[in-house]
């Protein structure tokens, strides 16, 4: 039991990248920009920041550095978008490849390093509470600031009016300019905030969880491909995609742990079983919104239909009404 | 007035290059190194011998093949990033071939052909499970490819390791190497294969004729184009949409099999070695033209090979091909993006 609460624990820490990074692009997609750069931003990040943390020793500075490098991201891509009107998806992915080429190549120097690390700091009184102390508040600060950032995050989108700019601008950017809203400013905002809180994964990972700088051995390419992903399956919204977080995670574990007992099935495949997962979990998402679907549900009786409705209508949120379409003042 | 703008056209995009090439020589400048001597290393790497200039052109197949099945997803609005998924199982079915026959003792010419045909199936198989996932399951194709593409490098992997392991120990180096007879013939002292040549002109002739020339080609564009518009003209984007997914799954299947037959002799771990996404940056950069893909990929191909001597000769990392790949094709759509601006702002004043 003991053991099990350990992994947990872990498995938690573990997902805390994840989620700050899913949060970071729920953002910049709520207001209708996709950053489609992550995959390549995380490394890129994890790499600068160990860089600023090694040379000063100062911990912050390298999560500081992280943020800042995801944020000048996402003011280049809100730049080009934007201002240039250039396809989000094609400068998503060019930036995608140049950030990890450019990890790689400049970060040879920090290659297989001992840098500093962030520490694990217990809550007092907290952590004496029975098996949630140990599994949520014996970690280190980022995790804490994790939980923060979930809950001050969905209550912005959804109870503040900030909030309601936001969703507004992502939806009917034309009403929310005839209210005498910026729509171009707030989404420069938030693209650039979201970046940054995608930025800051990086260093998450290269401080604490995947501690150190080894290059294309560091083995974070990929991980922002399924962070776009969890962003779908959350349905923008950031209580739900810290779960798809945590449930990522949790399944990765469970991949490993079941490595001792498929031992026939070689491990690069279990590597990869999340992949898989999240082609299945897209399209139970998803499928309830094509055309042969909808066709076949209204061949059936009144009372069945009504449960696969209720059913896709929980699983699938329709994304943000102009998530990728520039603005233009007509 | 159209001349003029052929001009402005033209120094917007030198313009780009000189941003991309100003912005590779800062990168080396952080790094400590000196972009000049870096630069010629990379230009005498790809072009100062024949062999080197053989070995750009063996880089330029695959490349060259992979953008020609992009052309064609890009023309009905698809971005095929499941395409390096698609070479890896052209790869995989074409070594499943040639280990099947290899000692049946059939003539090698119908050995080799086998193996084609296999990798096209591989590649046509994988491309129309993304469009299955897209068209029946709503799947985004973009990330319906991601996720086959990972799928794909574990099957790899899972092959080499497994079923297919050298005898004696599995290793990273690959699969037993096939006998010599069922390699594709190379000229004597070269890697390069005239067969693969002719095969990657013939490709960009075909994707070149079918999107010109044909009722077909008409019809993908008409889809990209404006998919309310041709379902009004009785042409169903869904089902053109697929055939474009089948027609690119085709020379990613091809490019699988070359590299198997006519590079590698084996199957490797990574197979598709990144020519589907570098074809991606080619199809972006030249807007879908296939013509202009031709010098744009023996460029691509020649600093891939170029940044092999970067290690050797000033001990930095070989990925500054892909900065300066990657970095082109970014300053070339932001200086098109202000060349657009600029052009609506002038017009706008001429109205007024």
């Amino acid at each position: 039991m003991n053991e099990f609460l350990t992994n947990m624990a872990g498995v938690i820490a573990a997902a805390t990248p994840v989620a700050v990074a899913v949060i970071g692009e729920t953002f910049s997609e709520r207001s209708g920009v996709i950053n489609l750069s992550a995959n390549g931003l995380i490394v890129l990040a994890a790499m600068t920041g160990f860089a600023a943390a090694y040379t000063t020793g100062v911990v912050w500075l390298g999560l500081l550095a992280g943020f800042a490098t995801g944020a000048a991201a996402g003011l280049l891509i809100s730049f080009s978008s934007i201002s240039l009107k250039q396809s989000q998806v094609a400068i998503g992915f060019i930036l995608s490849l140049l950030f990890r080429d450019l990890a790689y190549f400049l970060g040879t120097p920090f290659m297989v390093l001992p840098g500093p690390t962030v520490s694990r700091w217990a809550i007092p009184l907290l952590k004496d509470i029975p098996i949630l102390g140990p599994l949520l508040f014996d970690q280190n600060v980022l995790v804490y600031f994790s939980y923060i950032l979930i809950g001050v995050s969905y209550y912005w989108i959804f109870h503040t009016r900030q909030g309601l700019i936001l969703r507004g601008v992502g939806e009917q950017p034309i009403s929310a300019y005839s209210r005498g809203i910026d729509v171009n400013r707030q989404r420069y905002l938030y693209t650039a905030l979201g970046a940054g809180l995608i930025g800051l994964a990086g260093p998450m990972y290269s401080l604490s969880i995947k501690a150190g700088w080894n290059g294309s051995m560091t083995g974070l390419d990929g991980i922002g491909w399924i962070v776009l992903s969890i962003t779908i399956f959350g349905g923008w919204n950031p209580l739900r995609g810290s779960f798809g977080a945590y449930l990522f995670v949790f399944l990765q574990w469970l991949g490993l742990a079941l490595q001792s007992y498929l031992t026939n099935v070689p491990s690069q495949v279990l590597q990869v079983a999340p992949f898989p997962l999240m082609i299945l979990t897209l399209l139970f998402v998803n499928i309830g919104d094509t055309e042969w679907v909808t066709r076949m549900l209204a061949t059936l009786p009144r009372g069945v239909r009504g449960g696969f409705y209720k059913l896709f209508r929980f699983l699938r949120k329709p994304p943000p009404a102009s998530l990728g379409v520039p603005f233009e003042r007509e | 007035m159209t001349k003029k703008r052929g001009l402005i056209n033209f120094i917007f995009r030198i313009s780009g290059v000189l941003a991309a090439l100003l912005f590779t020589a800062l990168v080396l400048l952080i790094a400590k190194a000196n972009p000049w001597e870096a630069f010629s290393n990379i230009f005498l790497g790809a072009v100062s011998t024949p062999i080197k200039i053989a070995d750009s052109l063996v880089a330029w197949v695959p490349l060259i093949l992979a953008t020609c099945g992009l052309v064609i997803t890009f023309t009905t609005g698809l971005w095929n990033i499941g395409i390096e998924g698609q070479i890896s199982l052209g790869a995989i079915m074409t070594t499943w071939a040639l280990r099947l026959l290899q000692d049946s003792g059939l003539p090698p010419l119908v050995i080799i052909l086998a193996g084609f045909l296999a990798g096209i199936a591989g590649g046509i198989i994988w491309a129309l499970l993304a469009g299955v996932l897209k068209f029946y399951g709503g799947v985004s194709e973009i990330f319906a490819g991601l996720g086959l593409n990972f799928i794909a490098t574990a099957l790899t992997l899972w092959l080499i390791f497994g079923p297919w392991k050298r005898s004696g120990v599995a290793s990273m180096s690959g699969t037993q190497p096939f006998d010599i007879s069922i390699w594709l013939p190379t000229l004597t002292g070269y890697r390069l294969s005239i067969w693969s040549l002719l095969l990657a002109v013939i490709s960009v002739l075909i994707v070149y004729f079918i999107l010109k020339h044909t009722v077909v080609g008409l019809r993908l564009k008409a889809v990209g184009k404006n998919s309310k518009a041709a379902i009004q003209m009785g042409i169903s984007p869904s089902k053109y949409m697929l055939l474009s997914f089948v027609l690119c799954g085709l020379f990613a299947g091809l490019t699988g099999a070359v590299q198997v037959m006519g590079v590698y002799h084996r199957l490797i771990p990574s197979i598709s070695s990144g020519y589907g996404f570098l074809g991606l940056l080619v199809a972006m950069l030249v807007d879908y033209q296939i013509v202009w893909a031709v010098p744009v990929a023996l460029l691509f191909a020649a600093l891939n090979i170029g940044g092999i001597q970067l290690p050797i000769m000033m001990k930095i990392d070989s990925t500054l091909s892909g900065v300066m790949q990657s970095s082109l094709v970014l300053f070339f759509m932001l200086m098109d993006g202000v060349r657009k601006k600029l052009l609506k702002k002038e017009e706008g004043q001429s109205n007024e």
